[in-house]
């Protein structure tokens, strides 16, 4: 692991959103002008119609503490490695498949950060952001919630190893 | 003491409200302890808490144990586990 440089550390932008994100705008809007910036890593999270049996899924968050458990684990993330630019938008509401629904991209000078930092905050989101997912089957019937997973769990628990 | 209480996704559902403000008798003290005095309300309620260890909660926007005290609160939040990402 790489000695945090605390001279990196970034503020975090955090959007939980309805509408879709254009990925290719958020990371020109990251690095636009940024000499330092060496390395960008980004993930995102679409929606998958699971073998043609999901019209869409509907996701239900709990506002204002959706947006501050993504700043709290951003921080966490800004934190262990030397960011210098850190972005999670997660979206809310009816989402169809193929469509985005989260986005994280973590820039720094070198990419092991860059990819460390975006690969924690996706762990962390995912079992601990207050979202739900539910599924809307082709058939029109509205599904269950999506259950949980522990594999989720186990990805996060790593980071303490 | 007179605190909001919200609930979320299958929770919501199966209690039938969004939200509601209570005022929980002197002797809750803790989550779990309201998770219980709650359980107690109704059918939909103890459907929503019948594996009260599985429903998480929040204080104030934030994660809290089941024996977290609750004095002080403005929100206490019961929701199931997050899969959102």
């Amino acid at each position: 692991m790489t000695t945090p440089d605390t001279s990196a550390r970034c503020t975090p932008l955090i959007r939980i959103q309805r509408e879709d994100f254009d990925i290719a705008a958020e990371i020109a809007a990251l690095s636009r002008g940024r000499a330092d910036i060496g390395a960008i890593a980004s993930f995102t999270g679409l929606c998958r119609d699971e073998g043609g049996r999901l019209s869409a899924l509907e996701l239900e968050h709990y506002p204002g503490m959706a947006e501050a458990e993504l700043g709290r684990v951003a921080r966490e993330a800004v934190q262990r490695w030397p960011l210098t630019g850190l972005v999670a938008i997660h979206r809310y509401g009816l989402i169809r498949p193929a469509e985005n629904i989260v986005l994280v991209i973590a820039a720094s000078s070198h990419r092991h950060a860059a990819f460390s930092g975006a690969e924690f905050m996706m762990d962390f989101l995912k079992t601990r952001a207050p979202f739900w997912k539910r599924e809307h089957l082709v058939t029109g019937e509205i599904g269950g919630w999506v259950e949980a997973r522990d594999a989720d769990d186990a990805a996060m628990a790593r980071w303490a190893q | 003491m007179s605190v909001k209480i919200v609930y979320f996704a299958w929770v919501r559902e199966r209690i039938g409200k969004t939200e509601e403000t209570l005022d929980p008798p002197a002797g809750i003290v803790t989550v779990a302890d309201l998770a219980g005095w709650l359980a107690q309300r109704g059918e939909e309620y103890a459907y929503a808490f019948e594996n009260p260890q599985i429903v998480r909660a929040a204080i104030d926007h934030e994660h809290v144990k089941p024996d977290t005290a609750i004095a002080g609160a403005r929100e206490i939040a019961f929701f199931p586990p997050m899969t959102g990402g």
